[in-house]
């Protein structure tokens, strides 16, 4: 297993967040969370990318007990992260934040190697690449966030909605572009509010509610479970 | 008013004021970069730069030089030159270090709220101002005649000499290679991402903590290079020294933006003009008064001060 969760607990303050998440995700998947707002996902997240210490359990990640590592040293390691909101440096030009997710290598050659390919992957950002940050659109802003992730290589990317704000037409592309990055070879968990997209793309899921896990299994199962459907597809 | 004062003497005033505002713009980065990445005024950035000003001086009296010592030939005070600008950079380097490890670093780890901090810098401020007070008996220091000021430039009655040259000079000089390495470099662009935004550095892989420390030594950096001109300027020094340039230059940070880079160099230059005109137009009392009466006119109508806020998050 590339990640493994076992039994993670995190409150911020007096609030619980997650109640003991396990779950897994191994080498060359695309998994997806689903569940409803507040039900913990982007804390999932969080928690693995290192953003927010957990209180119990153990993060082990390609091999190391990963738990208590800083969260800049697990970029070094692989994991890398688009967050909810996109968390642009809107100061920045474009080129600039992709050159951030770049920040832990070294080796030109293969930094402006994975530039190109985000520039092929986004043609737009390409278009915008002397544009600062804070002046694209929403959308704009989520290629660049994806993008920016894929720029430290990482063995594990973390997208946090990566379909939010996008108009119709964007998202399948954006879900395309997810799938053809996992096809290059990197492993991809997944949450998404757009859960018909998600479970179909994905080739496993797991359902979050408060603060656990109440479902697992495939994307096709979890798209042709009826509780599944009743409340996260809007199948009625 | 004394509108004939002002305009009799506008060229000396303005470039006294030049010289001085290089002086405080140089002071002023210490509080940008540091308010740029922490949101944190460190109020201790004055005794950081007061250290830099007693620094040299010791160094220099371990090589024979008093106040009362005869001036150095040119070679000898391109040594001193250099060797006081090193010591007193490593002296305020090695002290806004110190400071943030002691005094900000334990608050950070513990998630203190933004009060804890102010008053910690406050403390520390007075800590350390105190601690030199003490040692020194309060008495002020003479500074060594190290560089001879004589006029190399005259326009009309205007003079202008070599060390108000190469305050301005060395100023604009470190200001631009602050620039440089702020927006061209690897380290640089970390600095501007914490700043920017911390979750999403972390999440590039930059290590905060370490960020951190070097934008603290950098300010320091910047105050120690202020320290030895102000000794050169004044003549001499004393352990409540940082106090009231101190908070010339925070002025200075706050009129041109603060958390901006550039922002420090216009409102430091800035300040130190309009405080002149003010000494030549009211008298020299109201020096200081004359640059908060217009630091609240700035403010009044640019909040964020005149370049605005470059370094931190843009304002959405
Ligand atoms: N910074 C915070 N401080 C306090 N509580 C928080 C914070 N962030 C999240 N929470 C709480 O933790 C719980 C889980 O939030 P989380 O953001 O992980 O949910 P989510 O599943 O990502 O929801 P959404 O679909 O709305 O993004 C919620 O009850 C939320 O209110
Ligand atoms: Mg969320």
């Amino acid at each position: 297993m590339l990640l493994e969760l076992d039994n993670i607990t995190l409150a911020y303050g007096r609030i619980q967040a997650l109640h003991g998440i396990s779950l897994t995700v191994g080498e060359g998947e695309i998994v997806a969370l689903i569940g409803a707002n507040g039900a913990g996902k982007s804390t999932t997240m969080r928690a693995i990318s290192g953003l927010r210490p957990v209180a119990q359990g153990k993060i082990r990640f390609d091999g190391a007990d990963i738990t208590k590592m800083r969260a800049d040293l697990r970029v070094v390691r692989g994991v890398s992260q688009s967050p909810e909101g996109r968390g642009i440096f809107p100061g920045m030009t474009v080129r600039e934040n992709l050159e951030m997710g770049a920040y832990t290598r070294r080796n030109r050659t293969e930094i402006d190697q994975d530039m190109q390919r985000v520039f092929d992957l986004f043609p737009r950002l390409k278009e915008r690449e002397k544009q600062a940050g804070g002046t694209l659109s929403g959308g704009e802003q989520q290629m660049l966030a994806v993008g920016r992730a894929l720029m430290s290589r990482p063995k594990l990317l973390l997208l946090d909605e990566p379909s939010m704000g996008l108009a119709p037409m964007l998202i399948q592309q954006i879900f395309d572009i997810i799938v053809e990055i996992n096809q290059q070879g990197t492993t991809v968990l997944l949450v998404e509010q757009n859960a018909q997209q998600a479970l179909s793309r994905a080739h496993r899921a797991y359902v979050l509610e408060t603060g656990r896990i109440v479902k697992e299994g495939t994307g096709n199962d979890l798209l042709t479970d009826p509780a599944v459907k009743d409340a996260y597809l809007g199948v009625a | 008013m004394n509108f004939s004062g002002l305009i009799n003497d506008f060229g000396p005033l303005t470039v006294t004021g030049l010289a001085q505002g290089a002086i405080i713009a140089l002071f002023a980065l210490g509080y940008t970069l540091v308010y740029g990445v922490l949101r944190l005024i460190n109020f201790a950035h004055s005794e950081v730069f007061m250290i830099g000003t007693f620094a040299c001086l010791i160094v220099w009296g371990w090589f024979g030089l008093d106040q009362n010592s005869a001036v150095p030939s040119f070679g000898g005070m391109l040594v001193y030159m250099v060797i006081g600008l090193v010591v007193a950079i490593i002296a305020s380097g090695l002290t806004a270090l110190f400071v943030e490890l002691v005094a900000y670093r334990p608050l950070r780890q513990r998630n203190a709220p933004p009060l804890a901090f102010l008053i910690t810098a406050i403390g520390a401020s007075l800590a350390i101002s105190e601690i030199v007070g003490v040692a020194t008996h309060r008495n002020q220091r003479g500074v060594p005649p190290v560089i001879s000021a004589r006029t190399v430039i005259t326009i009309g009655d205007t003079h202008i000499t070599n060390l108000q040259i190469l305050i301005v000079v060395l100023a604009l000089v470190m200001m631009f290679a602050l620039d440089r390495f702020i927006n061209g470099t690897r380290l640089g662009r970390g600095i501007r991402a914490v700043a920017q935004n911390p979750d999403s550095a972390a999440l590039m892989g930059v290590n905060k903590s370490r960020v951190i420390s070097l934008v603290f030594l950098l300010g320091g950096l910047m105050a120690g290079i202020a320290a030895v001109m102000y000794d050169l300027k004044i003549g001499v020094t004393r352990y409540d020294a940082g106090f009231m340039l101190g908070i010339d230059a925070f002025t200075a940070a706050v009129l041109g933006g603060i958390g901006n880079l550039r922002g420090a160099l216009l409102g430091g230059f800035l300040l130190g003009v309009l405080q002149n005109y003010a000494a030549g137009l009211f008298g020299s009392e109201w020096l200081h008064a004359a640059a908060f009466v217009l630091l609240i006119l700035i403010l009044l109508f640019r909040p964020t001060g005149l370049l605005g806020e470059s370094l931190g998050r843009a304002r959405a």
